[in-house]
């Protein structure tokens, strides 16, 4: 059997795969990560998006095979070793941005990159098209905005500048 | 899904032997497409050959044409000071793909490759009159797309990269979606460049990405919104489905052209 080489939140891990074998498998089945979930399974949902060498993609759209060497961040990589939650995850829970919270892991991780990726600024309009790939069913998506909005000052360390809002 | 032996060949010559030792050897770009049908038991390859590692992935912008490598992510199109600077329509197109994760996965080589009558890239392609280069020849856009899921494409042909023609005058893309799959349901490109005046149709087609010539014939003699207002499109050829009907759909290409035009200004 193939085996695959990656990096999963700072720890490097080989593990034997079939060549049909989904990233989103590995790090639930293999590596115990069940936080990135598994809703649609047809591309659309967003549930299991995880960071892969810097980028947000759709682990269940990915095979294994193509993370050879690669660096993936899951949502159990967020927090810090004592607790600390990361601020978009701070922020999701301040604003209640969540309620069954089964979209959530995914919605962080797509968030995180959004917004690491703007350090121009955000308008609201950009968070809810930035956020396009990611299917709430509980919040009406609101308060999901809100708190992406709340986090782009704390991750970039600045008030969010002016013509952005 | 159904197994199969995974290769990442270094080299095209390799990709190439490695697709022609099998009749089932399918290659993968960005599976953005492909993996969701191998999920679905839509295909059954015995080998899947990822390009990834071939070092096609690049863009070029030289005096008379802008290169795009096969395996260039949409992500990096859109991105691109140099697209957004010399065909700004084509950027927009890449950053309106899907969504951003799909946009970091998905490469213009297998968009087109797949040639899926609801894709982007093939709109634009064939308005700018781009040329899609493979590792034996050079194929015109207007030879290139055969039809839903069907291109010129030889079996162990593999796209290397897509050279679109400057300078480009105008170019913008306008796309109704459909909301589930973010695919167009109508996307129109306009263009006016080295190929003239084009106007490209995607999303409704019963045989994929279409030109519309009498819009085109409208705007060589006066490029404006209120040119192509009253020019209608047969639905006979068009696709219907619970998303839109046919009729639906030919409205909608004369909305989304107004709305490409005057965004391409």
């Amino acid at each position: 059997m193939p085996q695959v080489t990656l990096t999963v939140n700072g720890k490097r891990h080989t593990v034997a795969v079939e060549g049909r074998t989904l990233l989103v498998e590995v790090l639930r089945e293999k590596l115990g990560l069940t936080g990135t979930h598994i809703g649609c399974d047809t591309s659309q949902c967003g549930a299991c998006v995880v960071h892969v060498n810097g980028d947000s993609v759709k682990s269940c759209t990915m095979l294994a095979l193509q993370a050879e060497g690669a660096e993936v961040t899951t949502i159990e990589g967020l927090a810090k070793p004592d607790g600390t939650l990361h601020p978009m995850q701070e922020m999701f829970r301040e604003h209640h941005a969540l309620q069954c919270g089964y979209c959530t892991p995914g919605m962080v991780m797509s968030a995180i990159d959004l917004v690491a990726k703007h350090p121009e600024g955000l308008t609201e309009r950009e968070i809810r098209e930035g956020l396009d790939g990611n299917l709430c069913r509980c919040t009406g998506y609101h308060n999901i905005v809100k708190a992406v909005a709340a986090a782009w000052p704390l991750m970039h360390q600045k008030a969010m500048p002016a013509a952005a809002e | 899904m159904y197994d199969f032996t995974y290769h990442r060949p270094t080299s095209v010559a390799d990709a190439v032997a490695l697709l022609g030792s099998d009749v089932d050897a399918k290659a993968l770009a960005g599976g953005q497409t492909f993996i969701p049908v191998l999920k679905q038991r839509l295909n059954k390859p015995s080998k899947v050959v990822d390009l990834a590692g071939l070092g096609l992935a690049g863009i070029s912008l030289s005096g008379n044409a802008l290169v795009i490598g096969a395996t260039t992510r949409h992500a990096a199109v859109a991105g691109s000071a140099d697209v957004r600077r010399a065909i700004p329509g084509l950027a927009a197109l890449a950053g309106g793909i899907g969504d951003n994760q799909v946009r970091h996965r998905g490469t213009i080589g297998g968009s087109l490759a797949n040639n899926d009558p609801a894709a982007c890239y093939p709109s634009a392609v064939l308005a700018l009159g781009a040329t899609i280069i493979t590792n034996k020849r050079r194929i015109a856009a207007d030879d290139f797309f055969q039809g839903m899921f069907s291109t010129a494409l030889e079996p162990g042909e593999i796209i290397t990269s897509v050279s679109f023609p400057l300078p480009v005058e105008k170019s913008a893309y306008a796309k109704f979606n459909q909301p589930a799959s973010r695919f167009a349901l109508v996307g129109v490109f306009v263009a006016k460049g080295v190929a003239g005046v084009r106007v490209a149709v995607t999303g409704a087609g019963q045989n994929g990405v279409f030109r519309q010539t009498a819009m085109e014939a409208a705007l060589t003699a006066s490029w404006s919104p209120d040119a192509v207002a009253a020019i209608k499109t047969s639905a006979a050829d068009l696709n219907g489905d619970i998303h839109g009907s046919a009729e639906y759909r030919a409205h909608l290409i004369t909305v989304m052209a107004k709305r490409a035009i005057a965004a391409a200004g």
